[in-house]
């Protein structure tokens, strides 16, 4: 297949599960969340700041798609918080180039969070950097590095960003 | 401080005999409150935590910090020694530091140019004498008259600590032997890296987050991350620490080997009721591999330093916070992620995976950081009733009983004594 076909159809791919990512974790309850990735995958949230200084620790530090599972299992079970939810807008994936199966990708976020008695704030911007892996008409998360514009978060993370 | 005070109203009196058990809640709202904080608490006799020596390693070295509201840069010289001040030039006021870190032969205010070395001096004025015989300085003006306010340092362990007040009590008298001691068991002899560094904005006054961390009665009731998956299987025992003071405190719990010894005997007969209750497990269990650490049994120790300090050891997590006011209704948690230097990769690992159980998304810690915002908002229009801190007596005295508040009541005492309140 010509590549530039190729590479527009990966595009494509990554367009869509970002789509279904948002709908899952904005308007569903997340637990198809970690559906999105692949068994060994890596999910972190970090800061710009710690980003660059090339600090490993997050916010949330996932290193299998079990520990990912876990989050939102203790997120509805365990955790006491008031109710929230958030709203992401998420920008125009920029895809590198395929490598084998895998490819590296970026796009840029912006999240609302309203909470019960509260507006709708701005709560979040960065990026996602991600590694995805290609199999048949399926983009899945192989590493997804959650990387906040801001080093202060407001009270709460919860659910995944 | 009544000028301080909004629309001219007086500060409302704190009887005597509450003590430390009957708190108002007016304390957490007033801004003449705050600014009596600042002068009397952050810049009185007082030690504030303001960074880790890993922080400042060659000279030249520095960090932009908080000491209560009040900016401060704390810098490595050329000597060795490390030193703070004031994050204001001598001339007109503006910061002189405006990155969080970074490395620099001195102190250049962007504004006119002024010249502070790494001790906080001021050794340059741009065009002092003028330009052709015009202009310039006033001839007998000196330029060590004036310049940014300097703070006393004591290094603990590689945690460097500040005071405005050159008589503050020496650090190892601040903190007592005990609190000390506490210290030394997680620090001391070791050489930390910084794994992370992250900024909690919190809804509601500084000190209702501090009544947090000392509060050991909440644990088991507000956060049940442990009990739902039933992962504290161990039998624990522990107890708590006050300083002489009441201001710093310890608390800690540990394995309880007698206890252990004991079930193990009784296993045979117990075995089929070791059954988990509940069907909710965690699937992957590598979250808690913790690793040994430290010579005793202690899985958790919560230390805290008047006014606002925390050092917490959650199994491997370490992590120091630093709780700074912004306004009577908002405060910053800074929270810096610690490792150290001999760490196996394995071991590394490990407090990364650990650091998911704290912070603001933290499995054990996210619900601290709501729960001030939820007293800040349950309080309005109740300034003049106060909270109830009678849970185990009303004295500040430590125990091996973790079922009480004696470590807040003893914040409030030395809150009280230091405020004048
Ligand atoms: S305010 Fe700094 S040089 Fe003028
Ligand atoms: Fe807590």
């Amino acid at each position: 297949m010509n590549i530039h076909v190729r590479q527009a159809e990966v595009s494509a791919l990554i367009s869509a599960a970002q789509a279904r990512y948002v709908r899952e974790i904005d308007d569903g309850d997340c637990t198809a969340w970690p559906n999105f990735f692949v068994d060994d995958c890596f999910y972190t949230i970090t800061s710009a700041d710690n980003y660059a200084q090339n600090l490993e620790a997050g916010l949330v530090w996932l290193d299998s798609k079990d520990m990912l599972r876990d989050r939102i299992l203790s997120l509805l079970e365990a955790n006491v918080y008031e109710r929230h939810s958030y709203r992401h807008m998420i920008g125009q994936p920029f895809v590198g180039e395929l490598e084998g199966d895998e490819v590296d990708s970026e796009a840029s976020f912006m999240v609302a969070r309203i909470t019960r008695e509260g507006p709708t704030d701005l709560f979040a911007t960065g990026r996602y950097i991600d590694r995805y892996r290609i199999a048949g008409d399926e983009a899945k998360i192989v590493s997804r590095t959650v990387v906040l514009d801001s080093n202060q978060i407001d009270t709460l993370l919860g659910f995944p960003l | 401080m009544n000028n301080l005070a909004p629309l001219g109203a007086e500060m409302p009196v704190w009887a005597k005999e509450d003590e430390g058990f009957h708190v108002p809640y007016w304390v957490f709202q007033r801004e003449d409150v705050l600014e009596m904080e600042n002068e009397r608490l952050f810049q009185g006799e007082t030690w504030n935590y303001m960074c880790l020596e890993a922080e400042l390693q060659s000279p030249g070295d520095f960090v932009a910090v908080h000491v209560g509201e009040t900016p401060v840069i704390v810098t490595r010289d050329h000597d060795g020694e490390i030193y703070a001040f004031e994050n204001r030039c001598s001339h007109r006021g503006s910061l002189l530091a405006l990155e969080d870190r970074g490395n620099v032969k001195d102190f250049t205010c962007v504004y006119h140019a002024w010249t502070h070395s790494l001790q906080g001096d001021l050794v340059g004025i741009a065009f002092k004498d003028g330009i052709g015989g015009k202009g310039g300085m006033e001839k007998d003006f000196c330029m060590n008259s004036v310049g940014p306010r300097k703070l006393r340092v004591a290094n603990v362990d590689g945690l460097i600590f500040g005071s405005f007040d050159e008589d503050v009590d020496d650090i190892e008298d601040y903190l007592g032997e005990e609190v000390l001691d506490r210290i030394h068991r997680v620090l001391e002899g070791r050489k930390m890296v910084v794994l992370g560094r992250f900024t909690q904005v919190l809804p509601n006054n500084w000190k209702l987050y501090v009544e947090n961390t000392k509060d050991s009665y909440h644990a088991s009731i507000l956060h049940t991350f442990f009990t739902t998956f039933e992962l504290n299987r161990l039998s624990q025992k522990g107890g708590i620490i006050v300083s002489p003071n009441g201001g710093c405190h310890v608390s800690y719990s540990e394995i309880d080997q007698v206890a252990e010894a004991e079930k193990a005997k009784n296993t045979i007969y117990s075995d089929q009721n070791i059954r988990s209750q509940s069907d909710l497990q965690l699937a992957d269990k590598s979250l808690l591999a913790s690793f040994k650490e430290f010579d005793d049994d202690i899985t958790l120790q919560i230390l805290t330093v008047f006014p606002g300090f925390v050092l917490q050891q959650i199994q491997n997590s370490i992590a120091v916070r630093q709780v700074l006011p912004k306004g009577t209704d908002e405060m910053h948690l800074k929270w810096t992620y610690i490792g150290f230097e001999d760490d196996t990769t394995e071991q590394r690992r490990a407090r990364l995976k650990l650091s998911n159980l704290i912070g603001p998304g933290g499995y054990v810690s996210m619900e601290d950081g709501c729960i001030g915002g939820f007293v800040r908002r349950g309080t309005k229009g109740a300034s003049d009733n106060n909270a109830v801190l009678e849970m185990g007596g009303r004295s500040i005295e430590g125990g091996d009983d973790r079922i009480t508040e004696a470590s807040i009541r003893g914040f409030w005492a030395e809150y009280r004594m230091r405020m004048g309140l």
